[in-house]
């Protein structure tokens, strides 16, 4: 599978795949990479070092602040697949990088490559694209 | 300014900007007039390491910038009511944006402050959800839906990417929103109607433009800030078009830039009374606080509520909280509207918000706002209870000590 890659790196790790759309601030805990939103199906999962695969982000820009937190801290996801692109995300990966020298590549596939990895598959990805096996 | 020649926190911005031109797949940067930072709301170490490397860079913002609501309020530092570390940092993050040359603002409507309101057609940067859709959507100024980090990047370079809301043909309505036959044409002289009616919106909507068609020609300020705050809270909504209200909207024809809608929608009632019910527009009885100001207060509403409360004082036991800016209190004081306030045991509220800082006494509520923004996320945020209601009926609320309606929705 290829795609985009709107912030650069590489990473190998299992997959988390979300059933719905998450906003990282109020839906996932910086100090402990836990995803605290109620009402999501993967509640309580925990997204550090997965691959963390889910069709979109949403909600408040303040995501980008969780997400450079949660690098900050050790608890960010190795990677982050999404089914379209995110600017609020690459922000945060961006200034993550600038900040901590730490690199959370983000990836955008089609809807259909997206709905191909499994949770728990492991899931290469890198400038020339993704695997998952 | 990649070279650093400007200075390393000039260079630092300037590669955010370019990360946000290539992730938008923008082929050129276009200057801009202004810029509104929401970044200076502190969110964690990480947002106090990225303001440092800014300043300790030399960085300066190059346009106009003011500044959204920080965590506490430093003018009245003695109505915070959390850890004193946290209060610290929050003080902090605000200072040190306040060292890039951003105007000491701390206020979600920018748009109400004098200097700040950018023009038809401006080229701005603007962060926080509802100050984004007022400024495409009352003032006509164009601006994508800028936050954290990238905000402050822009206000340092001048520049932000050609795309999205800063071109023409990506502020053409989509999507066509009307209200069905059966709202009666009295509950749009109610300002109740305003926060319910966006949070529909923002549903319908998602992330498309729409055009709203229907209200009357010239809908007040204060209305189309409701509005607009709830629909940026339900859907990612960056300009609505409210037909006859929005400047580049007169006509539905010119909101749709002459085309045919995608898609088109109508609300109706059963939808608008489901929505006021889950933002708690059906709650009854006793109250402790109610909390007014959601987008901060403008001068116009600090005067009304005066004058609802009438020289009346809230009740024992129910703590009125009202949010405004710093220099729309200064106002207030200079009229003497914030003294009746006060003399009515109101508390006045600056640089932040009572949802997102630990302010209120009893936080867990009941607690009345005739904010639809407030209602939707004071739940998650600290814990509350909460029942909405026009302005005139939390005023009067708040002095019953009781959830007290006026009948503008008919019955229940």
């Amino acid at each position: 599978m290829s795609g985009r890659l709107i912030a650069p790196g590489r990473a190998r790790a299992p997959a988390l795949v979300l059933d719905e759309a998450l906003s990282l601030w109020g839906g996932m805990d910086p100090a402990t990479g836990a995803i605290i939103e109620r009402r999501h199906p993967q509640h309580g999962a925990n997204v550090s070092g997965r691959v963390l695969v889910l069709p979109a982000a949403r909600g408040s820009s303040s995501s980008a602040s969780v997400l450079a937190e949660a690098v900050r801290a050790g608890t960010a996801p190795a990677a982050i697949v999404l089914g379209e692109p995110d600017l609020i995300l690459a922000l945060g990966a961006a200034v993550a990088e600038e900040l901590y020298g730490v690199q959370i590549p983000i990836l955008v596939l089609s809807t259909a490559d997206l709905a191909e990895i499994r949770d728990g598959a492991t899931v290469d990805i890198g400038p020339e694209g993704v695997s998952a096996v | 300014m990649l070279e650093g020649e400007a200075g390393e926190g000039t260079a630092l911005a300037m590669r955010l900007v370019m990360r946000a031109a290539e992730v938008l797949e923008a082929d050129r940067l276009i200057p801009i007039r202004g810029a509104h930072v929401d970044s200076c709301l502190y969110h964690g170490q990480a947002t106090l390491d990225f303001v440092d490397r800014l300043v300790d860079g030399g960085a300066q913002v190059r346009v106009p910038t003011t500044l959204n609501v920080g965590a506490i309020d430093l003018l009245h530092p003695e109505l915070w009511r959390g850890e004193p570390d946290l209060a610290e940092r929050g003080r902090r993050l605000m200072d040190q944006y306040r060292a890039l040359g951003c105007r000491p603002t701390f206020t979600c409507a920018p748009y109400q402050l004098a200097g700040s309101r950018p023009g038809l057609g401006d080229q701005v940067a603007w962060g926080e959800s509802n100050a984004i859709v007022f400024a495409n959507s009352v003032l006509g100024a164009r601006t994508n839906r800028y936050g954290d980090f990238l905000d402050i990047a822009a206000a340092v370079v001048g520049r932000v990417p050609d795309a999205g809301l800063h071109r023409t043909e990506e502020r053409r309505a989509r999507l066509v929103i009307r209200l069905a036959s059966d709202v009666p044409a009295g509950l749009l002289d109610q300002d109740g109607l305003y926060p319910v009616l966006g949070i529909v919106v923002g549903r319908v909507a998602g992330g498309r433009v729409a055009a709203l068609d229907g209200l009357p020609p010239g809908v007040s300020e204060d209305r189309l800030k409701a509005l607009g705050a709830t629909a940026a809270s339900s859907g990612a909504v960056g300009l609505v078009h409210v037909i006859g209200s929005t400047p580049e909207a007169p006509t539905l024809a010119a909101a749709l830039q002459g085309a045919e809608p995608e898609d088109e929608h109508a609300i109706d009632m059963a939808t608008l009374r489901a929505a006021r019910a889950e933002l708690g527009g059906d709650g009854e009885g006793r109250i402790v606080g109610v909390s007014l100001g959601t987008p901060h207060a403008s001068s116009a509403e600090l005067a009304r509520i005066a004058e609802l409360l009438d020289g009346r004082h809230a009740a024992d036991g129910v703590e009125l909280l009202i949010s405004t800016a710093r220099d729309t209190l200064a106002q207030a004081e200079g009229s003497g509207v914030a003294q009746q306030l006060r003399a009515a045991g109101a508390e006045l509220l600056v640089d932040t918000c009572s949802y997102i800082s630990p302010i209120l006494r009893t936080p867990s509520g009941p607690v009345m706002t005739d904010s639809g923004k407030w209602a939707y996320y004071a739940p998650g945020n600290i814990g509350a209870r909460v029942v909405l209601g026009s302005l005139a009926e939390c005023v009067a609320s708040a002095v019953a000590g009781r959830v007290v309606r006026d009948g503008s929705w008919g019955a229940a």
